[in-house]
């Protein structure tokens, strides 16, 4: 097993990918809501790591991780809903209340979670996808947990109901032209609070899967900054749910590179494989970015790309 | 709509209306102020523990003792310099909040540079010299750092906020790649370092204090950048991109060198923070200086309305509060978060408190707007 080289590597990359993939996706989904109802979200981090210790209590206190996951989901929501409320306010800048919440968030997770560090959750099963493969790697490789299948659909979901059901005309009229959905007699502050709760529910979501899944457990170094990076993978994915898919199962990769890579001997570097998904999101950015207008498919109403 | 009146009387236009103006600008931050802590003393009484004791806690703990000041002073000095850095690019109308950033690549920069200096620490002016190089080449490389996003804002309309925010997480990861490699000092076991400095070119204190220099040097700035944005046309011109980018074009200001000069101050002044952190405090550079003095710093610059001046009492008083974790984990055996609960609940309530700006009357014929 040793010595299977370069497959050996592409293996551990795949089941790398796809479980590191799972909170990218759930933040960037969340994200992509919140950006197109018109307004941005910069504390999904915070709430995040807040989802992953409620996450991790409500599983250690009622012995169910599912129960876990919808704690993480109703604190989101939560998190989302104070968000929008404050951005509802005449003059109160979205970006700023992000930042705030950043705080708000990592405090209130650290603050509650402390009790937290030692006990042992029960954690979130894994589905095996192909239990009787007799190769080792290949079967951890498809140890796939439900929450990634979840993400997935939901981002098909997303995909088609965006562009072909009521509330998605709703949402991303609300994000285009507030005074459009006004017109047509939807409040573009209530859609937008609406957006934002399930944005961040779905943050919260993620978070479950780092206290719940992978990594499994919870200290106040948990996340990577997911949360963070999930507002750069939206822009890069161009508010589209599905390219939002692939682009979480890209940074996925490049975050279990440096592992992945660790495993055949390879030690230089880690750090900076780390930090690969946030260099590639700048370089990005500046690629695709135009010194004029706003960016190919940004909501009209999103402060940051005008 | 909402209105909040302090003083009845009908409002008048008047030549009163800059102090209802100064009013206000002390009046929302105060109010705010006091809105977070009564909300964070509901929050702690929830818990048991009696707010009264911890606020005269957090007294004793920043400023109620010579010792706990300097120690409060010690906290407050890299925050007026990472507030500076928030404040400057945000009066020009940017939101860069690549502080934590520009502040590690400048204590790395000072921490490359300082044991290749080691020759100058023979003599008193070459201490001194060595000195005065290693803190500039901080401060240019931190300048450097934050022209990135200001330039991508500019040149190519990549959105400043997030680009800053990566470059955070960019340049924490060079540390901290350089740290435990090539610039590691193989004597350096438990907690990968690099070389230390020479003792003789450590920063001392400032006199009468056991605090080191780098509050002397975050007051100076704090005054400078508040001549320069309140007393010059620089500043002036400043104040006129930041509220309005295309009126600034219009009236001819060079807007692309007025963001470079912007991000360049600021990037100097968080990586004068990160350089003083390594040249006075740590001796060496090590993971630690991303210890999140760049991220307070967005926190100080928005309590003090990125106004320059006013981050100085603002530094001081978040300074005290980090200065009092200590006591109400001993005290109260209130978890370490807690102070960072604190600050989450001042900053929500200082932005919320921006919607009453211009609708506050302390005054007769205070600012009618609103």
């Amino acid at each position: 097993m040793a010595d299977l080289g370069i497959a050996g590597v592409a293996l551990a990359l795949f089941g790398g990918a796809i479980r590191a993939s799972t909170p990218f996706l759930f933040v960037s989904l969340g994200e992509c809501l919140t950006e197109l109802s018109g307004r941005i979200n910069l504390g999904l981090e915070g709430t995040l790591v807040c989802g992953a210790m409620s996450a991790y209590g409500a599983a250690l206190l009622s012995g169910s991780p599912w129960l876990g996951v919808l704690a993480a989901a109703l604190v989101g929501a939560l998190l989302g809903a104070l968000h929008a409320g404050l951005c509802s306010l005449a003059r109160v800048n979205d970006i700023a209340v992000g930042i705030a919440l950043m705080v708000l968030g990592t405090g209130l997770a650290f603050f509650f979670g402390k009790p937290l560090i030692q006990p042992r959750a029960p954690m979130l099963p894994a589905l095996p996808l192909c239990p009787g493969c007799h190769f080792a790697p290949l079967r951890a490789a498809l140890d796939i947990n439900p929450l990634f299948l979840i993400g997935v659909a939901l981002a098909f979901v997303l995909h088609w109901g965006l562009a072909n059901t009521r509330p998605g005309l709703v949402l991303r009229t609300a994000g285009d032209s507030g005074a459009a959905a006004r017109a047509m007699g939807y409040a573009p502050l209530l859609v937008r609070l609406w957006a934002t709760m399930a944005g961040g529910a779905l943050a919260g979501i993620g978070g479950a899967f780092l206290s719940l899944y992978y990594p499994g457990s919870w200290n106040e170094g948990l996340s990577s900054g997911q949360g963070l990076i999930a507002v750069a993978l939206v822009i890069f994915a161009r508010w589209r749910p599905l390219a939002c898919l692939f682009a979480s199962l890209l940074f996925g990769a490049a975050g279990a590179l440096g592992p992945a890579l660790q495993s055949i001997g390879v030690h230089q570097g880690t750090y900076l494989f780390n930090a690969a998904p946030y260099a590639l999101t700048l370089a990005i950015m500046i690629a695709t970015a135009s010194p004029r207008g706003a960016l190919a498919g940004a909501p009209a109403e999103l402060a940051v790309t005008r | 709509m909402l209105s909040f009146t302090l003083a009845l009387g009908a409002p008048t236009p008047t030549r009163r209306r800059w102090f209802g103006r100064l009013a206000e600008a002390w009046a929302l931050p105060l109010l705010a102020l006091t809105a977070a802590l009564v909300a964070f003393g509901a929050f702690i009484a929830a818990f048991g523990v009696n707010p009264l004791a911890a606020a005269a806690l957090i007294w004793r703990g920043a400023f109620g003792t010579w010792f706990s000041l300097q120690n409060t002073l010690q906290k407050a000095a890299p925050l007026l310099l990472t507030g500076l850095a928030m404040a400057l690019p945000a009066r020009a109308g940017l939101m860069i909040i690549g502080g934590e950033g520009a502040l590690v690549i400048g204590g790395l920069a000072c921490a490359v540079i300082g044991p290749a200096l080691a020759g100058f620490a023979d003599s008193a002016g070459g201490a001194l010299m060595a000195q005065t190089l290693m803190l500039a080449c901080g401060m240019a490389a931190g300048a450097l750092w934050l022209m990135i996003p200001g330039a991508l804002r500019h040149w190519r309309g990549v959105n400043e906020t997030i680009s800053s925010l990566l470059l955070n997480t960019i340049a924490i990861a060079v540390l901290n790649q350089l740290v435990e490699g090539p610039l590691r000092d193989p004597m350096s076991l438990n907690k990968p370092s690099t070389t230390p400095l020479s003792p003789a070119l450590m920063l001392g204190h400032v006199p009468g204090l056991s605090v080191h220099v780098g509050l002397a040097f975050g007051l100076i700035l704090c005054i400078g950048a508040g001549v320069l944005m309140q007393r010059t046309s620089f500043g002036f011109a400043t104040g006129i991109n930041g509220g309005n980018p295309r009126a600034a074009q219009m009236v001819g200001i060079d807007v692309g060198r007025l963001i470079l000069i912007a991000c360049a101050l600021a990037g100097a002044c968080a990586g004068l923070a990160g350089a003083t952190e390594v040249a006075a405090v740590q001796g060496s550079a090590t993971a630690s200086l991303a210890a999140g003095y760049g991220y307070s710093g967005i926190l100080v610059a928005f309590l003090a309305r990125h106004n320059p001046f006013a981050i100085i009492p603002v530094a001081v008083l978040l300074g005290g509060i980090a200065a009092s974790d200590g006591l109400l984990q001993r005290h109260l055996d209130l978890p370490d978060a807690t102070v960072a609960v604190l600050q989450g609940f001042v900053f929500i309530a200082v932005l919320a408190a921006e919607t009453f700006s211009g609708r506050l009357r302390l005054w007769r014929g205070g600012r009618r707007d609103g």
